[in-house]
């Protein structure tokens, strides 16, 4: 299913392998988890020697073995979710609709249906290794009428069971909420050990929080619903039930210390168990790379960095790329002289063309994003290009509910291959999407359509769906909303007439009939109508920071940019023997200058600039909301950094006045 | 106004020095002193000048002066003002909730055991064992680490740069990197910022401000400065072109990490990307990223705590202090640290050379200054070296000897690595021998010298309390003191460069070698 060979070099000889690793190692320390859980299930406060002898001898029983053997499958697939999900640009859903849409995805519901038996699996090995009560599903019981010895159903280990099922599904989902699967860049580099060591008593923390909040939960969900599995199991299996027993989806039978114990240490072993994984790959995937500057040999020419700098289609590769420049301009005299030397026979700098050729195109591209969000804005979402027209939709759009108050404004991204989630197998599914995926995506623009939706249907995913203005009734109603004809018709309750005589939204250049006047009065009718009810305003009102965080998702690739070029730059006022630098200079500062305007119209906006809430503990990495502060951090440190080496000669450069007004100001420090 | 200060001229010396402050003292000869022979004070021949009661103003920095009685502390921590209330029982409930939220479990722990009369025997029977066996275990951990028994105040007061700092109306002091301004910390947890050519001084003030214990202005960057304070790290961003004196809390980004307070000391990297904050509580140091606010731990147990962090200028190395006779030096590429036991005293100050390549440390109650090299190449060295010892020595004074010499209190370096200050700790109950700060001429290459240059003293009564270099002097290198009686003085040294060493970049050494002495703005101001 998988072919290797379509990817590229790097993800077959590197990532591969950094995976493999971190899945060798997960399995490597699972044996410790493991004692670590035995010792403290079978923990007695009175009697030390008796318990220690116990757990020795449970360590070594083949029981143990056996689900030692599980576990080991378990972290396997794990592992092998880690590689297929993990993405350097995490998917920020921009409504409540949007989030809703994600969770349902048939892809999430596969995913989720394999953590809930994971979880079963691992539970199923912890309430063996507790042993006691909870071992079998079975036990013999005593009829109170007759006194016959019958099977009945063992509840505790159907608890038990359920509970993994249940962590395992709110581990899926919270890895969609959080964004589990993004991993992210630390600010300073650090050795894998020492990295892992550090990490691993917030590691520790977390799955203990998690595991406490999910056995509260499932208590909850246990206690109302915990009839109609225990039922369903006893009759399929054909087991009685004790009723001398207390039955546990009751207050009494909840409140038991012993078991609520067991079951949020087996909670915690379990998450503890796949966080390990998660922790282990995120420091394998960021582990820094050095790519060569300048290739020896021929064949290994697509290795070298401007070579993989100007890559597009492994994501990861151009991160690690950009993180490489970004070391090997602060670190290392040696590397940044090779950036700076020219080609043997021919004398052309061709290393530091080509990548600040690179840097400087993925910062103008995020230039034009931000200004193409500005102006939709500022245009109060009156987009004029409606250029996804609704011809291209599929006619199986009768499916999609309501598209609400979802605007599509086309905010033209450039950066098409960024957006590429970075998953290791992406072109490999993209065959089989027509027949698996049209019952379920039936529209790529509304707002079920998560970037992973639109890689499954094998479009280019152009944009998160919510660039444009932050909605409100109002305005929405007073601006000519492209709302999507087929939703439209569907909420109105309607039946289309046919989809020709639909027209599309933006259609200035027919003339409007009286049937198009009609459907447009109609339309704004039932917009009001839906802006009044608040469970779909609440769905479909847009999360105010989103289009913020979704226009800066990538934005770690524009910091290492521009902390190479600063640094590079920097280091070749004394260092730059032939002065390539200088011939690029002028690009350079216009190219920075225009950004940071780019960049603080941006924080002028609602929403901006207010911070987001920090969340306390959770394995879901928040980094990403905070990329923009980041990126406007940086990029006037790298214009400070420019302007206090290059001083005074800044003056000769050649830029325009207004650039140079402004970089006059950061020569007197005052921006 | 009086004309000029004194021109003192050294003979066989390169560089020409026009040292002017209360209290001059010059030295006649030159000695070469080399790396790893010791420099006293006593060995050489030091002649007294004159006194020159001329304090001197380069160009027109502000030299404010804050007295205690103009400013008015928080008299009292907040805790204690419960006394000045009506008692009033609340329940039991409302007291253990309120006590767990101000005093964590010791606090509710302690509440308990305090009203017996109203909860179950057993349970306050268990919550006295509790107690108990907490605090004896505290009370081990506190033989081990004896700093850990000093409360929040007294700890910040303890490892505070600015020496005596309870009872200094200047709490901290900071030159902005590339700017003539300075910000100063006061005892009323107020922050002025003086600049040059503005009457403007801009005061701040927060909520969680208290007890500032360091400041430092982030490195290429107009506006951030950081503050170490009690329970948190502030971030100010103060427009520089904005007129308001009184910019509102919401410029400050507050960071904090539970358990890492109070602050002592912080470091921005030199690139401005990264804040180090560093606590004697908290055996981690933490590395911020101020704009994400987010913070990786870099956690080593030895030493108990972190008390004194210097970034290097060059930005490769990282130095940080632990209460314990422990310091680290961290490499900041790969963060991995090396650790320099010492043999007694913790490590009090220490100053890195402008090109990173030499550390100079003092120890606790130590009158020696070491010095430490570092080389990518050949790894440094593998022991520090005395390289001068600053015993009591006296020398001949106006009024009758003056002994000089003590625990070195506080390095500083001139950012072209060409003076060094040193802060000798005096003798308050002896009647002439008052804390200096004594000057030296220093060279790194070829080898590394240290020459004795001057003293400067405050007036009488006066004891300098914290001293810097301005990061960018042209025409010299110019050290600003922060005296006892809440003055603070700029002192200029003029001299040309001996020599274009030292890691700057050549246009500061173009334009000190140009520098016209006598079109400078000078003015001199008759202290009584």
């Amino acid at each position: 299913m998988f072919s290797l060979k379509q990817n590229s070099w790097f993800i077959r000889k590197v990532v591969i392998w950094r995976a493999v690793a971190s899945i060798a190692w997960s399995v490597l320390l699972l044996p410790v988890t493991t004692a670590v859980f035995v010792l403290l299930s079978r923990f007695s406060l009175f009697h030390p020697i008796q318990w220690i002898s116990d757990c020795t001898s449970l360590l070594a029983a083949s029981s143990t073995i056996f689900s030692l053997v599980v576990l080991c499958g378990v972290v396997l697939i794990t592992g092998f979710f880690n590689l297929e999900f993990y993405t350097l640009v995490p998917s920020i859903p921009c409504s409540r609709m949007a989030l809703l849409g994600t969770v349902l995805h048939p892809r999430q519901c596969v995913h989720s249906l394999v953590y809930c038996t994971m979880g079963m699996l691992v539970m199923w090995c912890a309430s063996v290794t507790i042993g006691g009560r909870y071992s079998t599903l079975g036990t013999t019981c005593r009829q109170s009428e007759s006194g016959e010895v019958v099977t009945c159903l063992n509840e505790y280990h159907l608890f038990i069971l359920l509970a993994g099922a249940f962590m395992g599904y709110s581990h899926s989902f919270l890895g969609v909420v959080q964004n589990m699967y993004y991993v992210s860049f630390q600010p300073i580099q650090q050795y894998k050990y020492p990295r892992f060591k550090g990490c691993l008593p917030m590691v520790v923390k977390c799955s203990v929080i998690q595991a406490l909040y999910s056995a509260r939960n499932f208590a909850a969900f246990y206690f109302f619903f915990g009839y109609a599995p225990k039922t369903w199991i006893s009759s399929t299996l054909n087991l009685q039930i004790d009723s001398s027993l207390q039955p546990l989806d009751s207050l009494t039978g909840l409140l038991d210390l012993s078991l609520l114990y067991h079951l949020s240490i087996s909670g915690t072993f379990l998450y503890l168990t796949w966080y390990l994984t998660v922790l282990l790959f995120r420091i394998y995937v960021t582990e820094a790379y050095s790519f060569p500057v300048q290739s020896t040999f021929t064949e290994d020419a697509e290795q070298s960095l401007p070579k993989v700098l100007a890559e597009k289609n492994t994501l990861v590769m151009k991160f690690l790329a950009l993180q490489d420049l970004a070391l090997l301009s602060q670190h290392s005299l040696s590397r940044r002289l090779e950036v700076f030397s020219l080609s043997q026979p021919g004398g052309h700098a061709h290393n530091w063309n080509a990548i600040s050729r690179e840097c400087l195109s993925l910062l103008s591209e995020l230039t034009q994003r931000l200004v193409a969000h500005q102006d939709a804005v500022a245009s109060n979402g009156r987009v004029k290009s409606q250029s996804a027209s609704s011809d291209t939709r599929s006619a199986s759009s009768s499916s999609s509910v309501v598209s609400g108050t979802e605007d599509i404004a086309e905010t033209p991204r450039l950066s098409v291959p960024l957006r590429t989630p970075g998953s290791v197998f992406k072109s490999s599914v993209g065959g089989a999407n027509s027949a698996l995926t049209a019952p379920f995506t039936p529209d790529v623009d509304s707002p079920f359509s998560s970037p992973a939706i639109r890689r499954l249907v094998g479009q280019q995913d152009p944009q998160s769906p919510c660039f444009g203005t932050v909605q409100s009734p109002h305005i929405m109603r007073r601006g000519p909303k492209p709302w999507s004809a087929s939703t439209e018709s569907q909420s109105s309750g309607s039946p289309p007439a046919s989809p020709a005589t639909v027209p599309s939204p933006p259609a200035a250049s027919q003339k409007p009939s009286f049937l198009a006047q009609w459907l447009q009065n109609r339309r704004e009718q039932v917009k009001s109508f839906l802006a009044k009810r608040v469970l779909i305003m609440y769905l479909f009102n847009k999360l105010p920071e989103a289009s913020s965080q979704a226009l800066f998702a990538d934005s770690q690739a524009h910091i290492w940019a521009l902390q190479g070029l600063s640094h590079l730059v920097a280091a070749s006022f004394s260092e730059d023997q032939f002065g390539v630098v200088q011939t690029t200079l002028p690009n350079i500062l216009s190219c920075l200058v225009v950004l940071l305007e780019a960049v603080d119209r941006h924080f002028k906006l609602p929403h901006a600039s207010s911070k987001p809430v920090r969340t306390i503990c959770s394995m879901g990495d928040s980094t990403y909301k905070t990329l923009r502060f980041l990126l406007r951090a940086v990029l006037k440190t790298t214009i400070y950094k420019i302007t206090t080496t290059f001083g005074e000669h800044l003056n000769a450069v050649n830029i325009s006045t207004e650039h140079r007004k402004r970089l006059q100001q950061f020569l007197e420090f005052k921006d | 106004m009086f004309p000029s200060p004194v021109h003192i001229y050294t003979d066989g010396s390169d560089a020409e020095d026009h040292v002017s402050s209360a209290f001059v003292i010059r030295h006649q000869k030159k000695r070469n002193i080399h790396h790893q022979t010791q420099l006293s004070l006593a060995a050489n021949a030091i002649i007294l000048a004159g006194v020159v009661c001329v304090w001197l103003q380069p160009c027109d920095l502000p030299s404010p002066q804050f007295t205690r009685d103009t400013l008015k502390g928080h008299s009292r921590p907040e805790s204690s003002s419960r006394s000045a209330f009506l008692d009033q029982r609340d329940t039991l409930w409302m007291r253990s909730a309120g006590a767990w939220r101000d005093a964590g479990l010791y606090g509710l722990l302690d509440e308990i055991t305090n009203s017996a009369e109203e909860v179950p025997r057993f349970l306050a029977v268990g919550s006295a064992c509790v107690l108990a066996l907490l605090r004896w275990a505290s009370s081990f951990h506190g033989s081990l680490f004896p700093h850990l028994t000093l409360s929040s105040d007294e700890m910040v007061a303890e490892f505070s740069q600015m020496l005596d700092w309870s009872d200094s109306a200047l709490r901290s002091f900071a030159w902005h990197p590339h700017t003539d301004k300075f910000a100063v910390a006061l005892l009323d947890d107020s922050i002025r910022i003086y600049k040059s050519n503005s009457s403007a001084t801009p005061t701040l003030k927060h909520r969680c401000q208290r007890s500032v214990c360091a400041l430092q202005w982030k490195p290429l960057c107009g506006s951030a400065l950081a503050v170490a304070c009690q329970s948190c790290l502030l971030i100010w961003h103060v427009d520089p072109t904005s007129l308001s004196t009184r910019p509102s809390s919401g410029c400050a980004q507050v960071l904090s990490h539970p358990g890492h307070s109070p602050i002592t000391s912080i470091a921005w990297s030199p690139t401005g990307s990264l804040l180090v904050s560093a606590s004697p509580v908290d055996t981690g140091m933490m590395v911020w990223d101020v704009a994400a606010e987010s913070a990786v731990p870099l956690q080593r147990v030895g030493g108990g705590g972190v008390t004194y962090l210097s970034w290097s200028p060059d930005g490769s190395r990282l130095l940080a202090a632990t209460p314990s006779a422990l310091f680290r030096v961290w490499e900041t590429r790969m963060w991995t640290c090396e650790r320099w036991p010492c043999l007694k005293g913790s490590c009090q100050s220490a100053c890195w050379s402008p090109d990173g390549g030499c550390l100079l440390l003092s120890m606790q109650g130590e009158r020696v200054i070491y010095a430490l090299t570092f080389s990518d190449l050949t790894g440094g060295s593998k022991a520090a070296s005395v390289v001068a010892d600053l015993s009591e020595t006296s020398f001949p004074g106006p009024d009758g000897d003056l002994t000089v010499g003590g625990e070195v209190c506080s390095l500083s370096w001139d950012p072209r690595g060409e003076r060094l200050a040193v802060l000798l700790k005096g003798d308050s109950q002896a009647v002439n021998h008052p804390s200096v700060i004594a000057v030296f001429k220093t060279r790194s290459s070829p080898v590394f010298e240290l020459l004795p240059c001057g003293f400067v003293m405050g007036e009488a009564g006066a004891e300098p309390r914290f001293m810097q270099f301005h990061p960018h002097f042209q025409h010299g290198a110019l050290l600003t003191v922060c005296w006892s009686d809440g003055r603070i003085s700029h002192v200029p040294f003029y001299f040309s460069s001996a020599g274009l060493l030292g890691g700057d970049s050549p246009q500061q050494a173009l334009a000190s070698n140009t520098a016209d002495h006598s079109s400078n703005k000078l003015y001199t101001e008759q202290i009584s």
